[in-house]
């Protein structure tokens, strides 16, 4: 069996390196996390007693008009970015495998960046959000709200720095081809974390 | 067999020593050591979750009893609960996962033995802040499965229930951690030519147990974080004045609830697996079967969990489809059983004490699995639901079921851990008295909870009457109590005095009968490789029946990992973050916490490997 830098030969029952079989479990476990988050999100849709609300407008028994809330073209222009950090972890992860360091820590280094963006356009999102009269209090779709997409964040927020900590090590000559694996797997988090953004986005945002 | 099995002799006379002293025990990365540190400590929280259980007994033996006021028993009931299954019965198990498991598949370690030692420091962690809250006066209090809104700051004002929800969380880390570990373990680190379907069946148990922790934990962290959310930041969660609803809790609950009995009971099966087969001489009947009808009960597990809520008007559609579904759990449970009896039948039984134990968990789970049978059937849940009967029940397939088969594997391997035989005689006394003390104890409450005893009562009126059986079970559990200090006693005697185990006292099956008792640190002076399932019987009957006792090797050109402080303290620091939120919010300590986690995270990631 021919064996590359990509694929190499690794002597475990089943061929596949502990931690990368580590983190798809990890990943697996993820997913019910985040099932629970989502789950909770859809059970108190629409059941808010109180704006504001996602989609629709609201009138306060004070008779304060607030409008929707969301803003989608912003929320949209994020998801495309975070979207395109997994098209950039994965040139990054060709090129350590291929020995292109500059390559490598470009494309990581862009990664980072797209991440970094998301987590500003959240941040944004969020003060925008509390300035209108949303808070983490103030109704269910609230709550629900900020527990799914805050935790979304953090968990970005840890590839980052996950991300981050490799980009610094490369820089310091420290991530040759044969370490290959350890981007591998932080870039596999990296697309479990976009792929629940993927649920998220329209889940939350597009449907109404 | 290509390889032998038996130990290869090194030059004797360098074996390797094996480190001592408390800095060693605190770094340590062996599997053999963290699974023993699991066993100690889970032994003295049982004690506990026992002693909390005596007093419930003494308040319960008398009509209108003023042992324990209202208060005191909620917070006994609530840790006895807690304390047993999240600090006994899982911990327990772990100690067996820990140290049997490498030695089954033929590895010298986990494949993450940092990671190892994190989780029992973890669990620890959680250990002692769930018990400081007693300290505090604070002891949780709303029951080991926190109702919402019961839980809110409306309804539970104290630090009880915020002690109860940092202790849960603090602990569904260790048991995360340990379950990529040892899923990650089981998969990837098996023996040359120990496929799937040759595993022994502890492992395969541990298996599927290890894909529930996965599956389940998730869901209460999930639940939890709500209520945290809801009792520090006024969150909506289960606040019913913003149409918040306090059933999403029990659903969330129940959908890691009902998982976790199966994370309970699957280790005993598996011990029991193994023991059946060495004390009746005879393989395991249905092997598969047994394979497929554990994945299958853990599947169904998953489909179930809203039998624990037929009594909250769910409607007959719900009710009737997981009254269904419940039902169906009985087939590969049965299934099991017979092929257990399938096992012992036209077998050599050898009535040691591992099989005593082992017998005594067939009869007393059937009785706790025709209770549960009897549960779920809709129509007359609603009349066992929140009776004692369903007391019964629970005790009878964990403490009958878990705690029986977990006694059993003691038996069966602390000969293997210590290299000393647990005394038959003492082995023989300590079962009677817990056979007994238990169906004393737990059998009565059928009878109460048809009667009509409400559980989770701090007393009840006299002329109703639940007097009389209430005073039978309370002399029962003072037999069952005693019955543990047999257990202790029998230890302390075999640790000093006990006759010396060879490698192989039972005539065993499996891999872990191969090595010296107690193991070397690297376990196999050359690992193993397997044909067959019950390699170890394969080997025998390859050789005229006997192995001779394996010679210690002196391990030399064996590199194991090396200890590592990282752990413990990337566990203080998860300790230090919670810590922060018991507090009342404070800031300054949360992020002491959460950064000395980050830092011991860093320094273990970039720690020289071993």
């Amino acid at each position: 069996m021919a064996h590359d830098i990509a694929h190499p030969a690794v002597d475990t029952t089943t061929g596949l390196d502990h931690r990368k079989l580590a983190i798809w479990t990890f990943i697996g476990s993820e997913c019910l996390f985040f099932a629970s988050l989502i789950g909770t999100y859809l059970v108190y849709k629409g059941k808010s007693v109180v704006g504001p609300f996602p989609h629709d407008a609201w009138v306060s028994p004070a008779g304060q008009h607030l409008e929707p809330i969301f803003e989608i073209p912003l929320v949209t222009f994020g998801t495309a970015v975070l979207l395109f950090s997994s098209f950039f972890v994965v040139l990054a992860l060709a090129n350590i495998q291929r020995g292109n360091r500059k390559a490598f820590l470009g494309w990581l280094g862009a990664t980072i960046v797209c991440g970094l963006f998301f987590i500003g356009m959240q941040v944004y999102e969020f003060t925008h959000f509390v300035h209108k009269g949303l808070g983490f209090t103030t109704n269910l779709f609230g709550s629900s709200f900020y527990a799914l997409t805050g935790f979304h964040g953090t968990h970005v927020t840890v590839g980052v720095i996950w991300l981050t900590s490799i980009l610094v090590l490369g820089l310091r000559g420290k991530m040759p081809p044969e370490k290959a694996l350890n981007l591998e797997i932080a870039a596999l988090y990296w697309h479990f974390v976009d792929v629940v953004w993927i649920v998220i986005f329209p889940v939350v945002y597009l449907m109404s | 067999m290509a390889t032998s099995v038996i130990e290869q002799a090194g030059p004797q006379a360098h074996t390797r020593k094996a480190p001592t002293g408390i800095w060693s025990w605190i770094t340590t990365v062996d599997h053999k050591r963290i699974g023993i540190l699991y066993g100690v400590t889970a032994f003295f929280f049982f004690l506990l979750g026992g002693l909390e259980a005596l007093l419930l007994r003494i308040q319960l033996g008398s009509a209108n009893n003023t042992f324990l006021s209202p208060e005191a028993y909620n917070q006994l009931f609530t840790m006895h609960g807690t304390t047993m299954i999240f600090l006994g019965v899982m911990p327990l198990s772990a100690m067996y996962f820990n140290y049997i498991i490498p030695l089954q598949i033929g590895a010298r370690d986990v494949v993450f033995p940092r990671l190892n030692a994190f989780s029992y420091w973890v669990f620890l962690v959680g250990g002692l802040v769930l018990n400081a809250s007693f300290v505090f006066g604070a002891a949780p209090n709303a029951g080991w499965f926190g109702y919402a809104n019961l839980t809110s700051t409306q309804y539970s004002p104290g630090l009880n229930v915020d002690f109860w929800v940092v202790g849960l969380q603090i602990l569904g880390i260790a048991s995360l951690a340990a379950a990529v570990n040892f899923f990650t373990t089981i998969v990837n680190l098996r023996a040359k030519g120990m496929r799937v379907l040759r595993m022994p069946m502890f492992c395969w148990m541990s298996l599927i147990t290890q894909l529930l922790l996965l599956l389940a934990f998730p869901v209460i962290t999930v639940a939890l974080i709500f209520l945290m959310m809801d009792r520090y930041f006024g969150a909506n969660f289960f606040r019913v004045s913003a149409a918040g609803d306090p059933m999403l809790w029990q659903h969330l609950f129940w959908i890691f609830g009902h998982p976790e009995v199966y994370i309970l009971i699957l280790p005993a099966f598996g011990i029991v697996s193994e023991i059946l087969p060495v004390f009746s001489r005879k393989p395991l009947f249905g092997y598969a079967a047994m394979v497929f009808s554990g994945a299958f009960i853990a599947v169904l597990g998953f489909g179930v969990w809203s039998h624990h809520m037929f009594a909250t008007g769910m409607g007959p559609i719900a009710d009737a489809s997981f009254g269904l579904l419940t039902m169906l759990i009985a087939i590969p449970t049965g299934v099991k059983i017979f092929n257990w009896i399938g096992t012992i039948w036209g077998g050599s039984i050898q009535l040691k004490t591992p099989m005593y134990f082992a017998l005594g968990f067939i009869a007393m789970f059937i009785i706790g699995g025709l209770s549960g049978i009897m549960h779920s059937a809709v129509p007359a849940d609603l009349q066992q639901t929140d009776s004692y009967f369903v007391v019964a029940h629970f005790h009878y397939v964990l403490f009958g079921g878990s705690i029986f088969a977990l006694t059993a594997g003691t038996y069966y391997w602390f000969p293997k851990m210590t290299g000393k035989m647990l005394g038959e005689g003492l082995g023989k006394i300590h079962f009677w008295l817990m056979f007994i003390g238990f169906n004393v104890t737990f059998f009565p409450m059928h009878f109460l909870g048809l009667n009509g005893m409400p559980r989770r009562v701090y007393t009840y009126q006299p002329g109703l009457g639940f007097e009389f059986w209430n005073q039978v079970e309370t002399i029962g559990s003072m037999v069952l109590g005693f019955s543990f200090l047999v257990f202790i006693v029998n230890i302390v005697l075999s640790l000093r005095k006990g006759q010396r185990a060879p490698a192989d006292p039972w005539n065993g099956a499996t891999l872990e009968w191969s090595i010296p008792s107690p193991p070397p640190e690297f376990n196999f002076a050359e690992v193993p490789e397997v044909t067959t399932r019950d390699p170890l019987w394969e080997e025998k009957r390859a050789r005229g029946g006997h192995l001779p006792e394996p010679v210690r090797a002196s391990g030399e050109g064996i590199h194991m990992p090396n200890p590592s402080k990282w752990p413990i303290i990337a566990a203080l620091g998860i300790g230090v973050f919670f810590t922060g939120f018991l507090l009342g919010v404070k800031l300054p300590v949360i992020l002491a916490g959460a950064l000395l986690t980050i830092v011991a995270i860093f320094a273990w990631a970039l720690e020289p490997a071993g």
